[in-house]
This record gives structure tokens, C-alpha cells and sequence, in this order.
């Protein structure tokens, strides 16, 4: 059996409602254990004090923040290229969790910087680059909700994702050229290979990422039920008012 | 496509179109920074080229709901859709018409609002030429925006919030390219990244627009 099958809403539905559960309690014990653990099971940081433990909210609501953008990328392509309409539910779906996610790492930024670097916000490259793909998602769920016709806004919106993610990317390297930075470098060590953050503040972290991450992905199979269900309704109203 | 740039840029001279008012909109947005920050040589100088690079591209997307919406209305574009010449050519055209008709008037003007904000002696050349160079990328990304809002009624807003963060790194390098000359720095590498994205977008775009008004306008 292919992964497409899953592309038949009914499905979908079933495979939704089998692993839900089991995301969500993963999801809720990973995140309430690292942010217990992180809160109070680790030492303070020798310079930052206690104002460190906001990383455990910062960094995976940041890494979803991005990761969730490029799940909307993937799932548009799926939906330009295969026409799967639980693909383009699930871009949907996914956006309001990026913008409340990327608000969290704005905000959580916030705070941390207000003690740390004497300010609220600070024209960072990191800092701005953030703030230009919270102005991506906003404009992603405007055009959604602008357009009437369900299979236009998702076409639609599927491009912009496209083109959105080129630009997006282009500002990210351009706001590098514009100003230099005052954030540290990445505490995730994806792309640089050396670890900058003590083990142990390491774990806790990485479970709360784990735990952000398949929180993400439950809210997604959340919602994107809560889609498919949306327009069951719409189909069911649209075929009544056809025979009345 | 002459034909169709013919009578673009004839619409757009003619019927009270976007020609004259991007470009007192541009001077009135420079008039009202001095309002807003003062007075001060000084101060004026240093924001100058930004203030012109922004007030450019506001300009440029106060224009941006004509294009294509009044097409719309009227059913021209379904004729275009329907024509033999491909939908991206007609889009490059009408980007083109746009940039004639917006930008490049913004471009000839600029100096002379440059000499209102005091902006120092060396800084024209890089203003003119970035300007020049940056304000194609703007037409072209902005009718990708005008063919995505097309059929959306009170889209105008909307396109906006669409547009605007994808003139992000046009701005950037852009504005950073008049700023260094006008500090008498190196710019040409600034420069050179403009004319990059400006040629990818005049490129690229146009496929982006013809598919996404296909889809709108099915």
C-alpha cells in the first residue's frame, strides 16, 4: 500500500483518528517533560542567570516556525502536481499553527532580549528575517480567505507558497547583507556540526523539540480533519440547496 | 505584443491612468518626510536615498491593482488568455508597460526630489542607477501579485500584504546600493546583487503570473 492512499480523505480520516492519540500524548508528555526538566532540572546559565530556560520555548517554537512553512511547501507541490485535495487542506491547515509558533519565537525573543541585550527588539538579521515570514504567513491565510472558490485559493496559494519560499529565502540572505547581527549563532547543530550548547541544557531541549515537533504534527492532523469535515458540510449544503 | 504594449502605455497616458499619479504620489510622500522628521539638512541627507527608494515603491504599488484588474472588468484579459500569443509574454508585456508608465518616471524624478532632501553630490549617480536597475523587479513581482488578487473583489489591500513582503530583498539591496554611494562608498556589489534579482524576476516571474492568472481566472 502507497503513501497516496492516505491522499482518500476517508482514509485519511481513519489513519488520522488511529495515530491521534498517540501524537498527542506523545507530544504533551515530550514537551511537558522537557519544560519541567528544563525549568527546573537544569542549573542556570553562569552569565544569563535564569533567563537561559526561555530556550526551551524559543528554539523548537522557532524550529517549527520554519519547519512548518516547509511542510506547506511540500504539501503545495503534492497538491499542484497530484491534485490531492487533503494535501492542499493540510498547507491549510498547517499555516495558523507557523503563525502562532513564530509569534512564540518572536515574543519568548523578546523577552529573553529585553534583560539580555537591553532591548525589545533589535533590527537583527534574525530577528527581521523572522518578522518578514510572519508577514509570509499572514499573507498566505489572507489569500486563503479571500478567495471564494476552494480548488482557486488552493491553486493559488499553493504558487504563492512557492514563490513566497524563493523570496523568503532570498530576504533571509539579504537582511544578512543588510546589517550585522546581534543573535548568537544556532544552538541546533544541523548545518555547523559543533554542538554550542552544554549537555545539559542539550536534552531537555531536545526533547522539547521532539515534543514541539509532534505537537505540530498532531494540530495539523487535527485541523486538517477539521478542514475535510468543512467541506463535507459545504458539499452536503451546496447538493440540499440544489434540490430545494 | 507591440500592439498590446501600444495600447497599455496609450491606456495608461490617456484615461486619466496611473501615469501622473504614482508620480505625484511620489512627491508628495518625499514632501511629507520633512514634515515628519524636520527640517535638518543634515538629517535629510542621510535619509534620502531610503525615503526615495521607499516612496519609489510605494508609488510603484499604488499602480499595481490597474493593471490588471481593469482588463478584468472589461474582459480583455480572457481575450488575452484565449490568444494565441502565450499568457507570459502578454504578462512581460504588461510588466513592461507598467514599468514605462511608473517606473521609469519615478527614475527621471528622483534627482530632482534628491536636490529637495539634500542628498550629496556623488550619491545621484548611484540613486538614478539603482533605481533604474531595482524598479523592473518591482513591475514584474508586482503583477505576479495583480494577476494572484485579480478576481478577488476589494483585492487592493490584499495585494499589499502579498506584494510587499516580496519586495523585501529588491528594497534591501536597492536602497543600501544609493545609500553607500550617497556615503561616497563602494557600491557596486549591492549593485551587481539588484541587478541579479531584478534580471531572475524578469525571467522567472512572468511564468509565475500566467500560471496563477490561469487558475484564477478558470
Amino acid at each position: 500500500m502507497s503513501i497516496w492512499s492516505y491522499a482518500n480523505p476517508v482514509k485519511f480520516l481513519a489513519l488520522s483518528a488511529r495515530v491521534q492519540p498517540v501524537l498527542w500524548g506523545a507530544a504533551g508528555g515530550c514537551v511537558c517533560l522537557g519544560l519541567i526538566w528544563g525549568f527546573f532540572g537544569t542549573p542556570d546559565d553562569a552569565r544569563q542567570g535564569s533567563t537561559v530556560k526561555i530556550i526551551y520555548l524559543h528554539v523548537p517554537a522557532a524550529l517549527m516556525a520554519i519547519n512548518a512553512w516547509f511542510m506547506m511547501l511540500v504539501a503545495s507541490l503534492i497538491w499542484l502536481i497530484r491534485r490531492h485535495h487533503v494535501s492542499a487542506l493540510a498547507a491549510k491547515a498547517a499555516a495558523p499553527v507557523g503563525v502562532v509558533m513564530t509569534v512564540i519565537a518572536l515574543v519568548t525573543g523578546a523577552i529573553w532580549g529585553q534583560p539580555m541585550w537591553g532591548t525589545w527588539w533589535a533590527w537583527d538579521p534574525r530577528l527581521t528575517s523572522f518578522l518578514i515570514l510572519f508577514l509570509f504567513y499572514l499573507g498566505y491565510i489572507a489569500l486563503w480567505e479571500a478567495v471564494e472558490d476552494p480548488d482557486t485559493a488552493a491553486d493559488l496559494t499553493s504558487v504563492l507558497c512557492l514563490v513566497g519560499s524563493v523570496f523568503a529565502i532570498l530576504s533571509r540572505y539579504a537582511v544578512n547583507f543588510w546589517n550585522q547581527g546581534l543573535h548568537q549563532g544556532t544552538s541546533v547543530p544541523v548545518a555547523t556540526g559543533g554542538r554550542t550548547v552544554a549537555d545539559v541544557f542539550w536534552y531537555p531541549l531536545l526533547i522539547s523539540m521532539v515534543g514541539f515537533g509532534l505537537l505540530f504534527i498532531a494540530m495539523v492532523f487535527y485541523r486538517t480533519g477539521t478542514e475535510i469535515s468543512l467541506r463535507r458540510a459545504a458539499a452536503l449544503r451546496a447538493r440540499s440547496d440544489g434540490k430545494a | 505584443m507591440k500592439a498590446l504594449l501600444q495600447r497599455d502605455l496609450r491606456l495608461a497616458l490617456r484615461a486619466g491612468g496611473g501615469f501622473g499619479l504614482a508620480l505625484a504620489f511620489f512627491l508628495i510622500v518625499v514632501v511629507l518626510v520633512p514634515f515628519s522628521v524636520g527640517p535638518e539638512t543634515d538629517l535629510l541627507s542621510t535619509i534620502a536615498p531610503g525615503v526615495l527608494w521607499l516612496g519609489a515603491l510605494l508609488a510603484c504599488l499604488l499602480s499595481l491593482d490597474r493593471l490588471l484588474a481593469l482588463d478584468f472588468e472589461d474582459g480583455t484579459l480572457d481575450l488575452l488568455v484565449t490568444a494565441p500569443l502565450p499568457l507570459e509574454a502578454a504578462l512581460s508585456v504588461k510588466a513592461l508597460a507598467h514599468w514605462v508608465t511608473t517606473g521609469l518616471p519615478l527614475v527621471l524624478a528622483a534627482p530632482v526630489l534628491g536636490l529637495m532632501l539634500n542628498v550629496p553630490g556623488g550619491g545621484y549617480f548611484w540613486l538614478v542607477i539603482s533605481l533604474a536597475l531595482g524598479t523592473p523587479a518591482l513591475s514584474v513581482i508586482g503583477t505576479f501579485g495583480a494577476a494572484l488578487t485579480v478576481g478577488i473583489k476589494r483585492g487592493g489591500l490584499l495585494l499589499s500584504l502579498l506584494v510587499l513582503p516580496l519586495y523585501v530583498p529588491t528594497l534591501i539591496f536597492g536602497a543600501e546600493a544609493a545609500r553607500r554611494g550617497a556615503a561616497g562608498l563602494e557600491a557596486s556589489t549591492p549593485l551587481l546583487l539588484l541587478a541579479g534579482i531584478t534580471l531572475a524576476c524578469v525571467a522567472c516571474m512572468p511564468f509565475a503570473s500566467a500560471a496563477v492568472l490561469r487558475m484564477g481566472l478558470k
